[in-house]
């Protein structure tokens, strides 16, 4: 067994000290180590989009990532978003427009929405299609997804 | 306040009908819903698998001496640590020529397809797990196997069962009328082999299992991604050898299946056995290399199919012969049979058609079983059927929507019929076909179409008709004599002391929505809120005996289960709240949580009334006291019809072979809909597998047995990009006869589209001659099919 290595790392605002095997992905880290179970791993190949977080402020796959890459670092996962008593805006849209029916993709569509809405144009739902092709949804068939996201790019658009 | 007067009484809002939105939602979208894998227990041993990487072989030792001093390793287990403490699961039925393969745990003697689990590590992380595998040495005698199905059927083919005899383990055989003479006199005929390439389900989630042994009561519960729960609890009772008091199965949260958690599983029986022997929690995440290799398969089914017609388009005749590919083991509880027999037995679709045979051989290969996915038998047998059609039509020159109303089943005709046994209750099969072309605006697009191929572009339109059962009852099986029980489903209710209401169930919703259609059904017929409602569900010990949820079958049965034991317990609350309001019980009704007189003021709530039902002693008189529950079981005995047609148009990419969908419509007669947003979404998810089904996905095991797509790199699933809006008409049209009018849907869109999609091809490249008759239209195929069709046209 590998040397364990400390690090530490902020995680939705709290910071985190511990030690991991090098190996450790970022996935497990979070799941298990932290027991922030919000962020679901589906393919460990980095395809299917269901472990994306941010990672100082852009969405990455936690499951392409080392947890030791992330010391120092500032990480946001769904859990940060909101609660069950007060969903955040992404996740208040996903229920407006039923964008989620079995639930398992589904954090990894937030935290990547919530990326792109910070930093992508989203006009069209070309556009919208095209910002969500990194995440995999086998149940909704994305349609009730991409009328989420055009209602929030719509209403980020009205802010500006 | 107002005064209700009979006629106001009936306008009391409804909650089945409208937009609901879920109450499942708000757990999943915060990130603590609950799935498998989010639960590690104290001392939890984590198991990796070593699989076999031979597609047919003989064990000849297994080496794990090396395994077992790797760091954080606590055990390793083969078939033979195995053999006191399980007994294998045996897929039954009463089928002619069958042959039931026993499932074991782990491979015993040998080994009959790439990825089937050889050996068990257990360590204190599945990192550790993992490094272990590694240490284990196999020695195996690779055996000769017939990989492919037409190879597998011959007579010399190498048997994967000895026992056996063949490796045609089911046969089956559907006919009426004369076909062969029919055939024979025909005007017309067409014929191709359609061929649909095996696929996987790919739930987002992968398989995950649980299962914890208390050592103080002797009783196990598995924790399992199962949309089978109860018929799994049933197959370990036996297995392991405990009494279902004392073996309990659960299906939390659970992250999609579409049929590929539908059966059981040999990772499900492993983790029970090992948990109860060493006496610590075992878990098991089955990782995607290992989905995309073991998982249960489907929609592998060759169809050699020849269609009559006369040239005024009407059908004159159908036979087929087709062989299903069934993997390596009859799979439990459904067997073997599942997918085959649907395809022979839905093949004349929605349509009249006297003259009919339909022969089927299931045949083993060294393939992990084929399983239930979405549309089971449906797919293949609709995309062969509607290819049948078009090629027809285009034979004699007819409009393809004109060849399906002239041969859809007509609403006089009801029921009906088809010649292979099943019967059409009623369904809107005419009203379908005019919906979906008004939808789309048929004229235009065929305008559309006409000036882009005018310009030289690859555009073409398609359709596809189907009919298929859902909601089906204790008449019609899966498999004659198989395991288990599909066709009844229980709800039990309860108001308790404090007012609060649970509603318990045999179903296992996993994405469909559940907890809040079926709160929907209660609050309508029972006249509480729907926020008073809990749905308990997915979990063995809450009803005597449960299956789960599949085969489009939970709001038909447990709606119809629900709505039963509703007006069982509203007829106690409002005969409880006479006597305590002084008030004739026929005066009363029940409404958003609410006991109200129809003709005064007076009311009480549920909480009331159950508090003084339960908690204030002599409130009520001795002799007319009851519990405000009640048990009942649904069985609609038969199934109901659900049709739809799909319109697709498509155009493709001449330098590249991709296809694009430019529009899509699906006019879909379901019954009564509960919540038509959860309905759209099953039509529209559907629809996107049925896409992945024709353009993208195919599993692929080469010439020496190896699945060589076991990476999501190589099976391709639909991404945003690749699916289009959908136009939806709903047809609540004549309701069937079941409770609550509700039809079964969900699996329509994967029985739909690929047929769809498959005319739209064929029709976009049909001045260059090309068919398609093998799915899916990749674009390596298309390119192959332009090419050879342009050689031949060059005289090459």
């Amino acid at each position: 067994m590998s040397k364990r290595v400390s690090i530490t790392v902020s995680v939705n605002g709290q910071s985190y000290t511990q030690l991991v095997e090098p190996r450790m992905l970022l996935s497990d880290f979070l799941r298990h180590e932290l027991g922030l179970t919000g962020t679901h791993v589906g393919c460990e190949h980095g395809v299917c989009g269901a472990c994306t977080i941010l990672l100082d402020g852009r969405s990455a796959r936690s499951c392409l990532t080392l947890a030791v890459q992330t010391d120092g670092a500032d990480i946001q996962t769904v859990e940060g978003l909101g609660t069950i008593e007060h969903l955040g805006r992404v996740q208040q849209a996903f229920r407006d427009h039923h964008g989620l029916q079995c639930g398992f993709c589904t954090p990894g569509f937030v935290m990547t929405i919530t990326d792109m809405l910070l930093h992508h144009s989203l006009d069209t739902d070309d556009e919208i299609r095209e910002a969500l092709s990194g995440n995999i949804c086998r149940c909704t068939g994305y349609e009730h997804i991409v009328n989420a996201v055009r209602e929030l790019a719509r209403e980020r658009a009205s802010f500006k | 306040m107002k005064r209700f007067d009979s006629s106001s009484v009936e306008m009391r809002p409804k909650m089945v009908g409208q937009r609901i939105k879920r109450t499942e939602d708000p757990r999943l979208l915060a990130g603590v819903g609950r799935y498998v894998d989010d639960m590690t227990p104290s001392k939890t041993l984590h198991m990796a698998i070593r699989r076999s990487d031979q597609p047919h072989a003989r064990i000849v030792k297994i080496d794990a001496g090396e395994a077992i001093s790797v760091p954080g390793v606590f055990a390793v287990f083969s078939a033979a640590d195995l053999e006191d403490e399980v007994k294998p699961a045996v897929p039954i039925s009463t089928m002619k020529n069958y042959y039931a393969t026993p499932i074991w745990p782990l491979a015993r003697g040998k080994v009959r397809y790439v990825g089937e689990p050889v050996v068990a590590v257990l360590a204190d992380s599945r990192y550790a797990a993992e490094d272990a595998l590694e240490h284990i040495h196999i020695e195996y005698e690779a055996l000769p196997f017939a990989i492919r199905q037409v190879d597998a059927v011959a007579d010399d083919a190498p048997l994967l069962h000895e026992e056996a005899g063949t490796n045609v383990i089911i046969s089956r055989e559907f006919a009426r009328g004369e076909v062969d003479n029919v055939i024979a006199q025909a005007p017309v005929t067409v014929r191709a082999t359609f061929r649909m390439t095996r696929k996987t389900a790919v739930s987002i989630e992968n398989r995950s299992y649980l299962a914890e042994w208390d050592r103080r009561r002797l009783a196990l519960t598995l924790h399992s991604s199962t949309n089978i729960p109860g018929i799994v609890r049933d197959a370990l009772s036996n297995c392991l050898d405990l009494p279902g008091n004392r073996i309990r199965v659960v299906a939390p949260d659970v992250g999609g299946s579409f049929g590929g958690k539908g059966s059981l599983y040999h990772e499900e029986i492993l983790v029970c056995a090992l948990a109860r022997k060493l006496g610590r929690p075992v878990k098991y995440v089955c990782d995607r290399l290992e989905d995309l290799s073991a998982t249960s398969q489907a929609f592998d089914q060759l169809i050699d199919a020849e269609l009559a017609v006369d040239e005024d388009g009407t059908l004159l005749g159908l036979r087929a012969d087709v062989i299903g590919d069934i993997g390596a083991y009859s799979i439990y509880p459904w067997t073997g049979a599942l997918e085959p027999v649907q395809v022979v037995s839905f093949l004349p679709g929605p349509y009249r058609l006297q003259h009919y045979r339909g022969r089927v051989r299931g045949v083993l290969t060294p393939k992990p079983p084929t399983g239930p996915y979405r549309g089971v038998g449906r797919p293949a047998s609709t995309f062969a059927m509607e290819r049948l059609i078009d090629m027809a039509a285009r034979k004699i020159g007819m409009d393809p929507v004109e060849m399906r109303r002239r041969n859809l089943v007509r609403a006089e005709e009801f029921p009906y019929r088809t010649a292979s046994g099943l019967i059409w209750d009623k369904s809107a099969f005419q009203e379908c076909l005019s919906g979906a072309c008004d939808l789309a605006d048929y004229p235009t697009l065929l305008r559309e179409r006409d000036d882009a191929r005018a310009e030289g572009r690859w555009v073409g339109i398609g359709l596809s008709s189907y009919a298929e059962l859902t909601g089906i009852g204790s008449r019609i099986s899966v498999a004659p004599g198989m395991p288990i029980n599909t066709g009844t489903e229980t709800s039990s209710i309860r108001i308790d002391a404090t007012g609060a209401i649970t509603a318990a169930f045999g179903i296992a919703s996993h994405g469909q929505g559940l907890e809040t259609t079926l709160a929907q059904v209660i609050a309508d017929e029972l006249g509480c809120r729907l926020e008073d409602v809990e749905i308990q569900h997915g979990d063995s010990a809450l009803t005597p005996v449960s299956s789960g949820t599949f085969a489009s079958r939970s709001a038909v049965l447990a709606g119809g289960a629900a709505t039963m034991s509703s007006r069982v317990v509203k007829a106690k609350v409002l005969k409880a709240a006479a006597h305590l309001m002084n008030v004739p019980v026929d005066d009363l009704d029940a409404s958003e949580g609410l006991i109200y007189a129809r003709n005064s003021n007076v009311s009480m709530t549920f909480k009331e009334v159950a508090h003084a039902v339960y908690s204030q002693m002599g409130r009520i008189p001795r002799e007319q006291r009851e519990d405000l529950i009640a048990s009942e079981t649904y069985d609609p005995y038969f199934g109901t019809a659900c049709s739809s047609t799909h319109l697709v148009m498509v155009e493709i990419d001449p330098q590249t072979y991709g296809v694009t969908i430019r529009k899509y419509v699906v006019a879909e007669d379901c019954g009564r809909i509960i919540n038509p947003m959860i309905v759209d979404g099953q039509i529209q998810g559907a629809v996107a597998q049925g896409i992945g089904a024709a353009l993208l996905e195919e599993i692929v095991h080469d010439e020496s047995g190896q699945v060589v797509t076991a990476s999501l790199a190589d099976y391709l699933l639909p991404l945003a990009t690749n699916v289009p809006d959908i136009g939806i008409l709903h047809i609540e049209a004549d309701l069937p006869n079941n409770i609550g009018g509700f039809r079964g849907m969900g699996e329509g869109g994967t029985i739909g589209a690929p047929a769809a999609i498959a005319n739209a091809i064929s029709d976009a490249l049909s001045p260059l001659g090309v068919e398609i008759h093998t799915l899916p239209a990749t674009p390596e195929r298309i390119f192959q099919l332009v090419r050879s069709a342009t050689r031949n046209a060059e005289g090459v």
